[in-house]
């Protein structure tokens, strides 16, 4: 026994020290891999978030029309910013599409408890009821462009039962309603998805524990199955937040943020400025994009501290 | 001696080819099928004339090239590109990327003059800062397309005058017809009617004044543009709902019968023609006067051909522009896109519109190009967004030109 130790313990310690020595690389390696594993996607991140954004923010110092030499003008782009009406109106648009955005949410939700049966072909009910989000919102933004038509559908239905022929997208009242409800009809597919499969993962076993001390109906769904979905919950909100601040395809297809500006969002407003036919100005353009960054910077901080809380008390 | 001095240069010319022969890059977004027949034809001819000469086409989409010329023009400049006379230019010509084209206008040994006689009404669209920046080959007037039946049918004859129009809508509206058609969802048509009302009202010179930037929007005179409008406005003789649709939308309601006039540029006619209306029920008219003595400028979109600072092929590239300026070539072109030359010397298909047109741009005082053409492209999209508000909301005029002046006074200091 002890003579079999001995050279055991002796070899390994050896080794250990000639590894010590010779190599810079051996003692690191277990510090150093993860960022050679991350180096890729930091430097692609790097080049394509980060340095954009900067350069952006110095760009809406400038006064630009992208093609001559820039002059810089410090703020006064956004100093313009605060006297112009079209911005005002972006940004109430983009409010209202960020709350009228989160009925997705509750609605895909009853969709969800809706379609979760067992019966013969839900399977397929399941995905035409998620078809809306498989196809592209271009595709979706004509299609309701042609129901708002006055010639289209719902003009001629509001004529026929004696509310006159309506131009909903030539409204300016209207138009922005009627953009935010093309969009959420494929948001809703989104959050039906996510709660079908949150409905899929519940536990059996803590509803049938509810059922026994006599739960049922809205206190059942209220006490027991809602706090279980809470995990898509949070993911269908934070998509849908995303997807109300970067409406920009609808309105761009289905209005040009017409008419005349009032149903601009502030991506579209941005694009408008710096990049359409007529836009060559890449300093208020930017300057545009910088207050859009900003909105979502805080609702990503906010995200962020509450995803840090989450797993602080997780863990 | 001039014939001989012809030669001398043409011969000349050919040394050069020879010696500067390659590869011609083109880019255009004339993919639409009658320009791009008229262009297939030119580039086809072209190199038959020049057979040393390659042309390589690229073709982008119309509404992606609008983008697309910005790169392209900076990154990898082409030899020459398709674009638009006046302001729409103006851009590119002060970043230094069109190269200045005043060597042939000129004799200065690329043509023999011809040039200048031919063209001379169209050089001062294509000028910039006293030089010339490219070759028109195409344009096309502006004015009323009518119903004539159902002006017949009302007893209604072609308006020469202001108070002779706006009657003729009473009788129109009066009669159950929207006496004008428009479609203003991609606002550029309510720019044809401002521009109309304003060269009629106050004239060439203060319209171009005005897209100069040197008249305040609030100035009196523009007030009495819109009180001109108001004239149609407020009765509602244009077309309901004009906001939702795009200027073809607004094609079936006179296709129908629904609606007798349109005030449109003459590539309307091929749709015109295309929902059934034919040469005996579709008619055009010179917008009518409004004050009276006001020369009659009309307008007159033109197109045009550049050559990139950027080119390698300048040489080859200038011998193009010459060839796609003289009258036989322009000719045959406009044969087939159904438009105007711009060359005198060429010859214009037996159509009743393009010889109305012909006749009243041969006669017109004074040719504006548009007003997005006109104007500078931050004060035409601003302008246009404008001009859609006022039609749908008469009563905000004054706020809307308050919005203009301060628009102005941003985009021209």
């Amino acid at each position: 026994m002890v003579s079999y130790t001995t050279p055991f313990l002796t070899v390994p310690n050896s080794t250990q020290f000639t590894y010590r020595k010779s190599s810079w690389w051996k003692r690191n390696q277990q510090r150093l891999t993860p960022w050679i594993f991350l180096f890729p996607g930091l430097l692609l991140f790097l080049v394509y978030v980060i340095w954009p954004i900067f350069n952006s923010l110095y760009i809406s110092l400038l006064q630009w029309d992208g093609l001559s030499p820039a002059i810089f003008v410090g703020i006064s782009n956004y100093v313009e910013l605060l006297d112009d009406e079209y911005f005002y109106i972006s940004l109430m648009n983009n409010l209202k599409w960020l709350i009228l955005f989160m009925l997705a949410v509750p609605i895909g939700l009853g969709l969800a408890i809706f379609l979760n049966q067992t019966i013969f072909g839900i399977r397929l009910i399941k995905s035409l009821f998620f078809f809306p989000f498989v196809i592209s919102q271009v595709v979706i933004g004509i299609i309701f462009s042609w129901f708002y038509n006055p010639r289209g559908v719902i003009g001629p239905f509001l004529d026929k039962i004696g509310l006159g022929n309506y131009a909903i997208l030539a409204d300016e009242n209207f138009a922005t309603y009627g953009i935010i409800f093309a969009g959420i009809y494929p948001q809703i597919a989104y959050c039906m998805i996510l709660y079908l499969t949150g409905l899929n993962n519940l536990n059996t076993d803590q509803i049938e524990a509810g059922r026994m001390d006599g739960a049922k109906g809205l206190s059942l769904f209220k006490n027991i199955i809602l706090p279980q979905l809470k995990p898509a919950t949070f993911l269908a909100i934070v998509v849908t937040v995303i997807g109300s601040l970067r409406s920009f395809d609808m309105v761009a297809i289905m209005t040009q943020g017409g008419p005349y500006g009032s149903s601009n969002v502030l991506a579209y407003y941005m694009f408008e400025t710096a990049l359409s036919e007529y836009g060559y100005r890449m300093g208020y353009g930017s300057a545009i994009a910088a207050v859009l960054f900003t909105i979502m910077m805080f609702y990503i901080l906010f995200f962020i501290y509450r995803m840090y809380q989450g797993e602080k008390k997780g863990l | 001696m001039r014939k001989i001095l012809a030669t001398l240069i043409a011969i000349t010319s050919l040394g050069y080819s020879s010696a500067f022969a390659g590869t011609l890059v083109i880019n255009t977004d004339l993919t639409d099928p009658a320009p791009k027949a008229a262009f297939d034809w030119a580039f086809k001819k072209f190199q038959e004339e020049n057979p040393d000469v390659t042309i390589e086409v690229n073709n982008f989409d119309h509404e992606g090239y609008k983008q697309a010329i910005r790169n392209f023009l900076t990154t990898s400049p082409p030899d020459i590109f398709n674009w638009y006379a006046g302001n729409r230019m103006l851009p590119f010509v002060r970043a230094g990327l069109v190269e200045d084209v005043s060597d042939i206008w000129s004799d200065t040994g690329w043509v023999d003059g011809n040039l200048t006689e031919g063209m001379s009404h169209a050089k001062k669209p294509m000028t910039i800062g006293g030089k010339q920046w490219g070759i028109p080959y195409t344009y096309y007037q502006w004015g009323v397309y009518y119903r004539k039946d159902i002006f017949d049918a009302n007893g209604i004859s072609v308006p020469t005058t202001w108070d002779e129009f706006v009657a003729a809508c009473a009788t129109l509206k009066a009669a159950g017809v929207t006496p004008i058609t428009i479609g203003s969802k991609y606002l550029w048509t309510t720019a044809g009617v401002f521009d109309y009302l304003n060269l009629r009202t106050n004239g060439y010179e203060f319209h171009m004044a005005l897209t100069k930037g040197e008249v305040p929007y609030t100035d009196p005179k523009v007030h009495a543009v819109f009180d001109k409008w108001d004239e149609l406005v407020k009765p509602g003789y244009f077309l309901e709902n004009h906001a939702s649709l795009a200027w073809q939308e607004a094609i079936p309601p006179m296709v129908n019968g629904e609606a007798a006039m349109y005030v449109m540029g003459n590539f309307s006619v091929a749709l015109f023609k295309e929902g059934g209306l034919t040469n005996d029920n579709l008619g055009f008219f010179q917008f009518p006067e409004i004050t009276p003595g006001v020369p009659m400028a009309e307008e007159a979109p033109t197109d045009t051909m550049h050559i990139a600072s950027g080119a390698k092929n300048k040489i080859d590239a200038k011998r193009f522009l010459i060839f796609l300026s003289r009258a036989d070539v322009q000719e045959e072109m406009n044969k087939t896109l159904g438009q105007l030359p711009v060359n005198s010397g060429s010859k214009v298909d037996p159509d009743p519109f393009l010889e109305a047109g012909l006749n009243m741009l041969n006669n017109a005082y004074a040719m504006a190009q548009f007003y997005d053409r006109d104007a500078p492209a931050e004060m035409a999209s601003e302008g246009m967004k404008g001009f859609q508000e006022y039609m749908v909301n008469p009563d905000r005029r004054d706020k809307i030109l308050e919005r203009l002046e301060k628009v102005r006074q941003r985009v021209y200091k």
